[in-house]
């Protein structure tokens, strides 16, 4: 480990820039980074499915609900959603003395909450979409077998949904990742957030912002190739049949 | 009659040499930019004040002389100067070696100070490395507080970087900061005179080490006009010396 060391600290050892120190800025970025999106995106993800259930109700007061929400976080900027939420809740009164303080004094929290509900208003619209699209053979197989709605939802309509909403998906998650790059306006220090650091402390816009660039490419490449497997394997059945 | 004669050259050329000497420490034009408060702006009634307006005067005071400001924009402050218009600037200018090239700089007489900043019922007395363990500091980011709080303290403390003075005074306010490093004027506008909350500075105003915060700030002059810049250092000595310069410096820059 330490001659690892020794010979990284060789290698840096011509520019003043990318020192050890602010690799490790780069390093705790990184991390903020992919925990704030993976946490926001898994969390989305959770609270969408019941959601784009829910939004082809028939009953209007389940369905009207879950409509404003998906309008109000997709028809307004994250950022805007980040500032109301991170400086917003300190003016509800008295807000310092409850629990929710405790998790809510922090930037990583709020933010959490703001990339959560932005990302879960769009990912129901994009499994609505799916829901909607099952073919109507499917659905009337399902009622000729006489599952009940539940039965047929659990085995039928969600996995071939899934399936179908895939690729969109996978959109949504890299417009995540890269939405996140804004976490830095509320004092995260996230991979951008470093880069800015680098930058300001280096004066050195070009190396700093090229570097966070390469890493957010590596980042995008994972997400891409992880996506492409998973649609070789979940919608191999789509494929043409070739010889 | 040629003992006359021989008197009187002598007294003209006694003359003559005190002339020199008065011609390169004569009465002179000082340019400034206006407005850069608390160092230089004016008065409701249109009167030139601040730090470097009285203190240039008493320094002209202390040499001799008479002094007269020229206002001029601060991209053209120092071609003003080669150009005669003026001969010295004393306008917040930071002594730096790509200036050094062009212009004559006096001792520094100011470095601008910077100071931490808590909450009125804030424990903290002394900042250092055992009473902010753990607290949450705020400053500007990429600003020369942001460097010296991330080297002295960034080890022990959380150190949150904000884009303006303004998103970081509201979260003091709220209460997730305990205490914020800042440029002393800044902070005093935006936390000890405003109405948003109830704060005071922590400890002693912070100008040190040079390689944070700087050289501080020069008068320049053109660069053959060393006998002007002398009879300048000598007289910010005295008026240091004699407290005069600590009650101007009261003055702008003190709670």
């Amino acid at each position: 480990m330490e001659s690892l060391m020794n010979w990284l600290q060789a290698q840096l050892a011509d520019n003043s820039i990318f020192t050890l120190q602010t690799l490790s800025y780069y390093g705790e970025g990184l991390v903020t980074t992919v925990q704030l999106v993976f946490l926001s995106l898994i969390i989305g993800l959770v609270l969408a499915v019941p959601l784009a259930i829910g939004r082809g109700s028939k009953h209007a007061w389940i369905r009207l609900p879950i409509f404003f929400y998906c309008y109000v976080f997709r028809g307004t900027p994250l950022l805007v959603q980040l500032y109301l939420i991170y400086y917003g809740v300190v003016f509800v009164e008295g807000i310092q003395d409850t629990w929710l303080w405790v998790i809510l004094e922090k930037p990583f929290v709020p933010a959490l909450i703001a990339f959560t509900l932005n990302t879960g208003a769009y990912t129901t619209e994009i499994f609505r979409g799916a829901i909607k699209s099952t073919p109507k053979g499917e659905i009337e197989a399902a009622r000729a077998y006489g599952m009940s709605r539940a039965l047929m939802l659990r085995r039928i309509v969600l996995p071939s949904a899934f399936r179908r909403a895939l690729p969109a998906y996978g959109n949504e998650v890299i417009f995540m990742l890269h939405a996140s790059a804004i976490a830095s306006v509320v004092t995260i220090m996230d991979l951008t957030g470093a880069a800015r650091f680098v930058y300001a402390r280096f004066y050195a816009p070009f190396d700093a912002f090229l570097f966070v660039a390469a890493i957010y490419l590596c980042l995008t490449f994972t997400i891409i190739y992880f996506f492409r497997h998973l649609e070789k394997r979940l919608l191999a059945h789509l494929k043409p049949v070739s010889g | 009659m040629k003992l006359n004669k021989l008197l009187s050259i002598g007294v003209l050329g006694a003359g003559m040499i005190a002339g020199v000497a008065n011609a390169e420490v004569r009465d002179i034009r000082i340019g400034v930019d206006v407005p850069y408060e608390p160092m230089e702006y004016r008065t409701a009634d249109g009167e030139l004040t601040g730090f470097d307006i009285e203190l240039g005067n008493a320094m002209c005071e202390e040499i001799g002389i008479k002094c007269e400001w020229v206002v001029q924009g601060w991209d053209g402050i120092i071609p003003g100067l080669m150009a005669r218009k003026y001969d010295a600037i004393m306008s917040s200018m930071t002594i730096n070696d790509k200036r050094r090239e062009q212009v004559l700089f006096s001792d520094p007489y100011f470095t601008p100070p910077s100071a931490w900043f808590a909450p009125a019922d804030s424990e903290i007395t002394a900042p250092d490395e055992t009473t902010l363990e753990g607290m949450s500091i705020g400053v500007q980011r990429g600003t020369l507080q942001d460097n010296y709080v991330t080297d002295m303290y960034g080890d022990v403390a959380d150190v949150n970087r904000y884009a303006t003075a303004d998103d970081m005074v509201l979260d003091m306010d709220s209460g997730r900061l305990d205490i914020v490093f800042l440029d002393f004027p800044v902070g005093k506008s935006t936390l000890l005179d405003s109405e948003a909350g109830d704060y005071k500075t922590v400890g002693e105003k912070i100008t040190e080490p040079k390689q944070y915060f700087g050289d501080g700030f020069g008068i320049a002059f053109r660069k053959r006009d060393e006998a002007l810049a002398e009879a300048f250092n000598e007289a910010l000595a005295t008026l240091k010396e004699n407290g005069t310069y600590a009650d101007i410096e009261a003055k702008y820059f003190s709670e």
